[in-house]
């Protein structure tokens, strides 16, 4: 769902339009700093800007950082440029003051009004319907707020420091296995003499290469797979705190949220800024707290992502009560794909520290011999606890 | 030259470019930024670079990357034997010690690598540096400074400023996450796999032999074949080997014969269990729908 935002009949010029189109990209949560508006204004004159399709992809590829942006960039576009947007502010002749549809008139922000219509570089249909402020939000963004504030009011900065200091102690516990042979390298604490002395016959005695030795590193990634479904909010606040603590423990850990799709969450908590990154997960979580289809998005996760991230040095970790509403065996042949490429799969599911538990959940029982290790998770000591299985494995 | 320019001197060198990645490669061209393709394996993005030299009469330069690519094979080098043997043979001739150590440091030892080639020539050449996202994030960073300046500072020697801007083509397929320092100084373009319609031209392009009907069958297969849920998706690349060999064979008609176009699909599948999925009777259904 895209956020519309109107440039104004206000605006002085081509460059006014361009920067507010770039701030209507920038809500709607693409990248983009001010060079991007200064390069958007250069190509611009290179190409044939009457011309919508060209302009189209003469944007799409200089604002564009990535393929889900250029999925949304056509929405967008048109949502800026072109007259389809959802929620239209009506026309109106009168000079003095504009008036508005329900939906956006609170949200009024502009006070000063402008008789002066548009440059006539902007489409003459637009400039009518633009006479609001350019910065208009309507109601679907409002809904997106609310979203928002829930997914914060889950997570208390406190627990993030918590969950950060446990999950620093499980990266630790995961992570750089040396191995205890040297290999030769380029760089290296060691001298690699045989090879050295070798080298060094071919130039008369002379040591020419210096080869070095060094022990690989052999790390341990993390992807972490978070379920967001109805049955798991009571914990959703411990896990994404923890999901929070692993990232900026290690920023190569990958994370995703699922309920009855599959979101990756990586970029967005990559964000140094703490509740940025909330604010930018809130965004892309919508559905949460919905129904859980475990076995669709762990299919859609070992068809797409697990292609490039995951390898036999990577340790899975999902974190579900294992309730699905999809099909039964969809889950454990979800798991077989995934096992198949080497990596290690770690179940933390908070209900398994009920006393009777038993995994007779639907597809859990069928899911269980593809599981390294299966652990009760409901709270942050829990996840503590975890430490010492983790060095085993 | 416009983009639609671009777009037909590229499908006289063979390359169908969509109307989104020609509008992307002109204006890299125009405004001197470096291009960033992303896609698949096997839908051609190497190759616009290659066909963008081509275009613009001028060297293609590639860089290779791959995990532990450092500065000494991606930028330049000093020869050291060369100036080992220079060192002493020149203690035989006499000269002085500021001497050698003036002519050691010159250009004359110098071995350059593809990002320094590619700011020495006069006439702004291609640069491809592909497969970004296989070397290591200390290498991006480094060719961020090099594509923001286009300068290289070599400490003995001084800075080195660009005779020309080179055309800079780099290429992705999700190996890893690119940082968006990145993602930012570059135009951004992905590619995906071609359209029937546009299939079709690239092979009737490529292969010029064969004959219409075929090669409807063989891009109808193809991309029947891409929605059945394979491990690896046959690339364009996969699709000309495939044409390739059925003309080989002396194939007219896909159907024909089920144990050749059976035989003929090691070409498309590169994984055992796309192998063993692609059955036969699959492959038989697919062909008589793209019939």
């Amino acid at each position: 769902m895209s956020r519309i935002t109107r440039f104004s009949g206000r605006d002085p010029g081509p460059a006014a339009r361009m920067s507010g189109f770039l701030t209507h990209l920038r809500e709607n949560g693409l990248r983009l700093g001010v060079g991007e508006t200064e390069l958007a204004l250069a190509g611009l004159t290179c190409i044939k800007a009457a011309r919508v399709t060209e302009t189209r992809s003469a944007l799409k590829a200089i604002c564009s950082g990535c393929k889900e942006d250029i999925e949304r960039f056509d929405d967008l576009f048109a949502a800026y440029w072109m007259n389809d947007g959802r929620v239209r502010t009506k026309i109106t002749t009168s000079q003095a003051q504009s008036s508005f549809t329900g939906a956006s008139s609170s949200n009024k922000t502009g006070s000063d009004q402008s008789d002066k219509a548009g440059t006539p570089e902007a489409p003459k249909n637009c400039e009518e319907e633009a006479e609001s402020d350019g910065i208009g939000k309507l109601i679907a963004s409002k809904t997106s707020n609310l979203k928002r504030t829930d997914l914060r009011n889950l997570i208390q900065p406190e627990d993030v420091i918590k969950a950060e200091k446990i999950a620093e102690k499980l990266g630790q516990a995961l992570k750089d296995r040396r191995s205890r042979r040297r290999r030769a390298a380029s760089k290296g604490d060691r001298l690699h003499f045989r090879k050295i002395i070798r080298k060094s016959l071919a130039s008369g005695g002379e040591p020419i290469n210096l080869v070095h030795k060094k022990r690989p590193d052999r790390r341990k990634k993390i992807a972490a797979i978070c379920d967001v479904s109805g049955s798991m909010t009571i914990y959703a606040r411990v896990f994404l705190a923890f999901l929070m603590g692993l990232m900026r423990n290690d920023p190569k850990t990958d994370a995703y949220l699922f309920h009855t799709r599959l979101v990756r969450i990586s970029e967005a908590m990559r964000d140094k800024d703490a509740f940025r990154a909330l604010t930018r997960m809130s965004l892309m979580a919508d559905g949460f707290g919905g129904g859980s289809k475990i076995g669709a998005s762990l299919d859609r996760y070992q068809r797409s992502y697990a292609k490039h991230f995951v390898d036999g040095r990577t340790v899975v970790l999902i974190l579900s009560d294992g309730y699905d509403t999809g099909p039964q065996d969809h889950l454990a042949m979800a798991l077989a794909k995934l096992k198949k490429r080497g990596c290690k799969i770690i179940w933390l599911n908070p209900l398994k520290s009920w006393r009777e538990y038993q995994p007779i959940a639907n597809g859990m029982a069928m899911a269980l011999p593809y599981i390294d290790i299966f652990k009760a998770a409901g709270t942050l000591e829990d996840l503590a606890a975890l430490e010492t299985e983790l060095t085993f494995l | 030259m416009n983009f639609s320019a671009l777009q037909s001197a590229m499908a006289q060198h063979g390359y169908m470019a969509s109307d989104d990645l020609a509008v992307a490669l002109h204006l890299a061209v125009s405004l001197e930024r470096p291009i960033l393709l992303e896609g698949a394996a096997g839908v051609g993005k190497t190759e616009v670079a290659r066909v963008l030299s081509a275009v613009h009469n001028t060297q293609l330069i590639r860089l290779q990357c791959y995990e532990g690519l450092d500065a000494s094979q991606a930028i330049y080098e000093w020869n050291y034997q060369r100036q080992l043997l220079a060192i002493r043979s020149s203690g035989e001739a006499g000269e002085t010690g500021s001497q050698i150590e003036k002519r050691l440091f010159s250009e004359e030892f110098l071995l350059e690598r593809p990002l320094l080639a590619a700011i020495r020539h006069h006439k702004p050449p291609v640069l491809l540096i592909d497969e970004i996202d296989r070397a290591d994030e200390e290498f991006e960073a480094y060719l961020l400074e090099i594509l923001a300046d286009f300068q290289i500072t070599i400490p003995e020697l001084g800075t080195l400023k660009a005779l020309s801007k080179p055309m800079v083509v780099l290429t992705a397929n999700g190996t890893r996450d690119l940082s968006d320092a990145l993602r930012r100084r570059c135009l951004y373009t992905y590619v995906d796999y071609p359209d029937r319609r546009t299939e079709l031209a690239i092979l009737q392009a490529r292969c010029p032999d064969i004959e219409a009907n075929l090669a409807q069958q063989v891009i109808g297969f193809v991309q029947k074949l891409r929605r059945e849920d394979l491990e690896k998706t046959p690339g364009i690349a996969e699709t000309l080997d495939f044409a390739a060999a059925l003309m080989g064979l002396g194939i007219a008609d896909l159907t024909a014969d089920p144990a050749v176009l059976q035989a003929s699909l090691t070409t498309l599948l590169k994984t055992q269990t796309d192998q063993a999925n692609i059955t036969t009777e699959v492959a038989q259904r697919l062909a008589g729908q793209a019939a």
